[in-house]
């Protein structure tokens, strides 16, 4: 058995056909960490034992004829995501040690639908970054290349699931964590609708742009997923009591049919920023999805143009006020020997934050202080009502917009490290959607002259999860002869 | 020189909701540190505040109390700072666009009635408290108060005396109380004011600049505070040395305030609209419908009390300090069809056993409706007022009902005239003394014969009846001199 083959889907089939165990297949994940993921990190922490006992059980419902879609399925949970008894991180040392007493809902619901957790993924601290390498814990590299970046904030996320460390994980895209490590790493990654999927549990970044997605070796695999973890939360306040007509899994078929699809295509991500190679790649997927019958049209959104801006300063904003809990008093790093709560408070944050995180909490603290609040914060609210009505107009003509997950393929490891603004382009394509609140998912789309992957974006309208399922699985049915597996 | 003090008032009112204002967690004074909490009240990484509907109708119906028009569109907003008792370092509160707007409320003074303008209520989140150990070697928090929902009630610098301020937060405390969504316990610190003073020379126009006193928790204390404080701002006046805004704190032990932190060091809260949860909306009708589902409030009670029933507002007003109290009149005033005479023994009888036994209205034993079948008894002659007391000591030590009661102890009047007729004979043969003074002239001995032979009759003669067979007696033994 090619454990590189195997996606949800076809393990659901041997899993249900008793080629397979659920404890041999969770084994199978289990013995592959061990022996790859030194090279690869994708791990922060395994939960060997409690993968077993779920596997165990998933067993006895596949026995009993009662499985369904995730049973038994080793899946990866991204470190910032609350699994209680189990440690969650967020790649930092001021959640070093912290034991989470709680479940995320998302989490909660995989356990439900008897999912295998096989460990905590490792991201850039808080999630904040696009290469993985602010974790204060390891380096997580590219499967593909290991002197590169697997991309971030859930790189660990997106490396797992490349590397055949897990059939499938849970991520979380503030301004493109899910998407763009999934383009850099070659794996399918989505970004549900703002609200569709509960928050609850997710250690916040941005709280108004921070969504969970599901990232998988295909665009069915991914669809699955969300249909688990879906759905109305009372536990989040923002949470969307949307009836979905239909599985999303439903909507991903062999013979989808997308002709007269409309699509857009931003001139505003066109610009020279975009690296010549993933342009060449963009051009030859247009020419795919011509061919598969879908009208693909170039528009103009003047507003994103502002959208990194916008979004860099907002998200810094929310996140200066979520991180503020970390005070030292509670739960979390304490620095040693404090002569007072100030002095606690200060030296706490300054020894248990790494370098990015407290960039951005100064950065965030700046716009919303008063004399810069007008000028900063406010006017980033305004440019999101901007951004917003651009795509409300947008799909008025399209169905869909397309455009590259990001500008570049992987870069080297450290290449960026000493250069924030530059990682902060990284994003430069995928942050406008979590200013809206779309949904949105990358897909494998071609490869560049180093073998690096480049992914392809479709970005459908709020609660459009549907039609982007049908438009990335098309694509993906047509580019699946091209697709390469990482050769470690 | 003379001053005149301005003064303004923000009141904190914990409401009585059953659960917290993020998450299930009870809402309920005192308990074991830390005994009431969830990981959403204590900030714990990854956790959300979901609003509690019922805190948002009851910030709803204060407003409409207070006279204020409610905002259709409002929203929650981060205020940030840290402190030990604030587990997510931003307090969840109201900015810019809070549940209610410009209302008020009219005050009795000296010089007539005055209206008191209130400028917002808005909807916050109540912190932890932190214990010291006085020694400054550490501090506990407990964080059973987090997230307690809380209103804040900021009136306009409309008040100009202590005696204002008190019967303004007296008046409003009341509002609040008949509301239903508050107990505004000023001891228990869920009614808790910070106020706001500042002096002007007598003849200018231009206000003070004001200092603020904070979280003062008796209606004494706010008045001993807004004393001293105008005493302290005018001698520095005098002096030639100009206020500072400041936050001062009040010790009410001592009498005086002591500088907190001056303007200078004042927070910046980087408020900004809360992103874990959406906008509030109402609609009109919405509004309406909690409008029609607000009790009596003491203002119309008042009316009624006086203009209806003809109390007197003295009397009136001492009913209307409790809601159990003014329930319980209002009950037995019903079940005995005479107003004036329950208000007359809830007044006397019943407010003397709860003074005695220092017990609150909410203990009476029984409802208002069974002392009102005693109040109908009294005035049907069925008990003597004397032997009232008795059963009503009785109802409350036993709970029985006054007709078992009195059954029981043989308190029915004798309204037999032959068996008092005997009895007072009986009286007059052993107190010819009296008698005689009597005849004589002395018109007081009548009483005292009176009391006799109620006496003889163990509390259970008819007065009535008593004085009518006495008076003829006496005047039997006058005409046969």
């Amino acid at each position: 058995m090619d454990i590189t083959k195997l996606t949800i889907s076809n393990s659901r089939k041997l899993l249900d056909t008793k080629q397979i165990s659920a404890v041999e297949l969770t084994n199978m994940y289990l013995d592959r960490i061990k022996q790859l993921d030194d090279q690869i990190g994708s791990y922060l922490s395994i939960c060997e034992d409690n993968a077993i006992l779920q596997a165990q059980e998933a067993q006895k419902l596949i026995d009993s004829g009662n499985s369904s879609a995730l049973c038994g399925i080793p899946l990866s949970i991204k470190d910032n995501i609350c699994i209680e008894g189990t440690k969650t991180t967020c790649a930092s040392k001021m959640l070093e040690d912290f034991t989470a007493p709680y479940t995320a809902t998302a989490v909660d619901k995989l356990i439900a639908h008897n999912a295998v957790i096989l460990g905590k993924t490792n991201l850039d601290e808080f999630a904040m970054g696009g290469s993985t390498e602010n974790s204060a814990f390891k380096i997580t590299k590219n499967p593909f290349d290991l002197d590169r970046v697997p991309g971030g904030s859930s790189g660990g996320s997106a490396a797992s699931v490349a590397a055949s460390l897990a059939l499938g994980s849970l991520g979380s895209d503030t301004g493109g964590s899910v998407r763009q490590p999934a383009s850099f790493c070659g794996v399918v990654g989505m970004k549900p609708t703002y609200g569709l999927v509960s928050r609850y549990g997710l250690i916040a970044f941005a709280s108004s742009f921070d969504q969970i997605g599901p990232i998988a070796k295909t665009v069915e695999d991914c669809a699955i997923i969300l249909d688990s973890i879906a759905g109305y939360d009372s536990k989040d306040g923002t949470s969307l009591s949307y009836k979905n007509p239909s599985s999303y899994s439903s909507s991903v078929s062999e013979d989808i049919d997308i002709k007269n699809l409309k699509i857009g295509l931003p001139k505003e991500y066109l610009t020279d920023g975009l690296n010549s190679e993933v342009r060449a790649s963009l051009y030859n997927s247009i020419a795919s999805l011509e061919k598969l019958g879908a009208k693909i049209e170039e528009f103009s959104m003047p507003s994103l143009k502002y959208a990194i801006q916008a979004y860099y300063l907002m998200s810094s904003a929310e996140a200066s006020s979520n991180l503020s809990r970390y005070d030292g008093v509670k739960y979390g790093y304490r620095a040693d020997k404090c002569k007072n709560y100030q002095d606690l408070l200060g030296r706490s944050r300054a020894e248990g934050f790494g370098k990015e995180v407290k960039r951005r909490i100064l950065l965030g603290t700046y716009a919303l202080a008063s004399g810069y609040y007008d000028a900063y914060y406010k006017k980033a609210l305004k440019l999101r009502t901007l951004i917003s009505k651009g795509f409300e107009d947008a799909f008025t003509k399209y169905d869909i917009i397309l455009h590259p997950t990001a500008p570049e393929t992987a870069f080297k490891l450290g290449q960026n490290t000493n250069d924030p603004l530059t990682m902060y382009l990284a994003d430069i394509y995928t942050v406008a959607v979590n200013i809206a609140g779309l949904p949105s998912i990358s897909v494998p789309s071609g490869y560049d002259t180093n073998g690096l992957p480049i992914g392809l974006s479709f970005t459908g309208k709020p609660l459009g999860e549907h039609e982007i399922f049908k438009a990335a699985a098309a694509f993906e049915a047509d580019f699946k002869i091209n697709l390469r597996v990482p050769a470690i | 020189m003379k001053y005149i003090p301005t003064i303004g008032l923000e009141i904190h009112c914990e409401l009585s909701t059953k659960s917290k204002i993020f998450c299930d967690c009870p809402v309920s004074f005192g308990g074991e540190p830390n005994t009431r909490c969830c990981p959403v009240c204590t900030g714990m990484p990854g956790t959300l505040p979901v609003l509690n509907k019922k805190a948002v109708e009851y910030t709803i119906k204060a407003g409409l109390a207070l006279n204020c028009q409610i905002n259709e569109f409002s929203k929650l907003d981060r205020k940030n700072y840290f402190y030990p008792d604030l587990p997510k370092a931003y307090q969840i509160s109201q900015f810019d666009l809070p549940i209610c707007k410009d209302g008020g409320l009219t005050i009795n003074t000296p010089d007539g009635e005055k209206f008191i303008r209130i400028e917002r209520i808005h909807l916050e989140e109540d912190a932890g408290k932190l214990l010291h150990d006085g020694f400054g070697k550490y501090s506990l928090a407990d964080y059973n108060r987090c997230g307690v929902p809380l209103i804040e009630i900021v009136t306009k610098p409309d008040l100009s005396s202590s005696e204002e301020a008190k019967e303004f937060v007296e008046k409003v405390r009341l509002m609040l109380l008949y509301s239903g969504i508050s107990d505004c316990r000023m001891e228990e610190g869920s009614l808790r004011a910070d106020v706001n003073v500042s002096v002007r020379p007598y003849g200018t126009d231009e206000l003070g600049t004001r200092t603020e006193m904070k979280n003062i928790n008796s209606l004494k204390a706010i008045a001993r505070s807004i004393d001293s404080e105008i005493q302290r701002q005018i001698e520095l006046l005098e002096e030639g040395i100009l206020i500072t805004q400041e936050t001062r704190r009040w010790d009410d032990n001592k009498g005086e305030s002591k500088s907190l932190r001056s303007k200078e060091d004042a927070h910046d809260y980087r408020y900004f609209p809360e992103p874990d949860i959406v906008p509030i909306t109402f609609t009109k009708e919405e509004i309406e419908a909690i409008r029609n589902s607000m009790p009596e409030l003491p203002d119309k009670k008042f009316q009624r009390y006086t203009v209806d029933f003809g109390l007197n507002e003295t009397d009136a007003s001492l009913l209307l300090t409790s809601v159990n109290l003014s329930n319980f009149f209002e009950s037995a005033a019903d079940e005995c069809g005479n107003p004036k005479s329950a208000s007359n023994f809830i007044i006397v009888e019943v407010l003397r056993i709860l003074n005695d036994r220092k017990l609150s209205p909410e203990d009476i034993p029984f409802s208002g409706n069974v002392l009102g079948r005693l109040i109908k008894m009294i005035e049907n002659e069925e008990v003597t007022s004397a032997n009232s007391k008795k059963v009503l000591s009785e109802m409350f030590d036993t709970g029985k009902t006054p007709e078992v009661i009195v059954s029981e102890k043989g308190y029915k009047v004798i309204n037999d005239s032959s068996e008092v007729e005997e009895t007072i004979r009986e009286i007059l043969s052993k107190n010819e003394k009296a008698v005689e003074e009597f005849i004589g002239g002395k018109e007081k001995t009548f009483a005292f014969l009176m009391g006799q032979c109620s006496r003889a009759l163990a509390g259970r003669g008819n007065p009535k009846l008593i004085k009518e067979i006495l008076q003829k007696e006496l005047d039997k033994r006058k005409g046969g001199i």
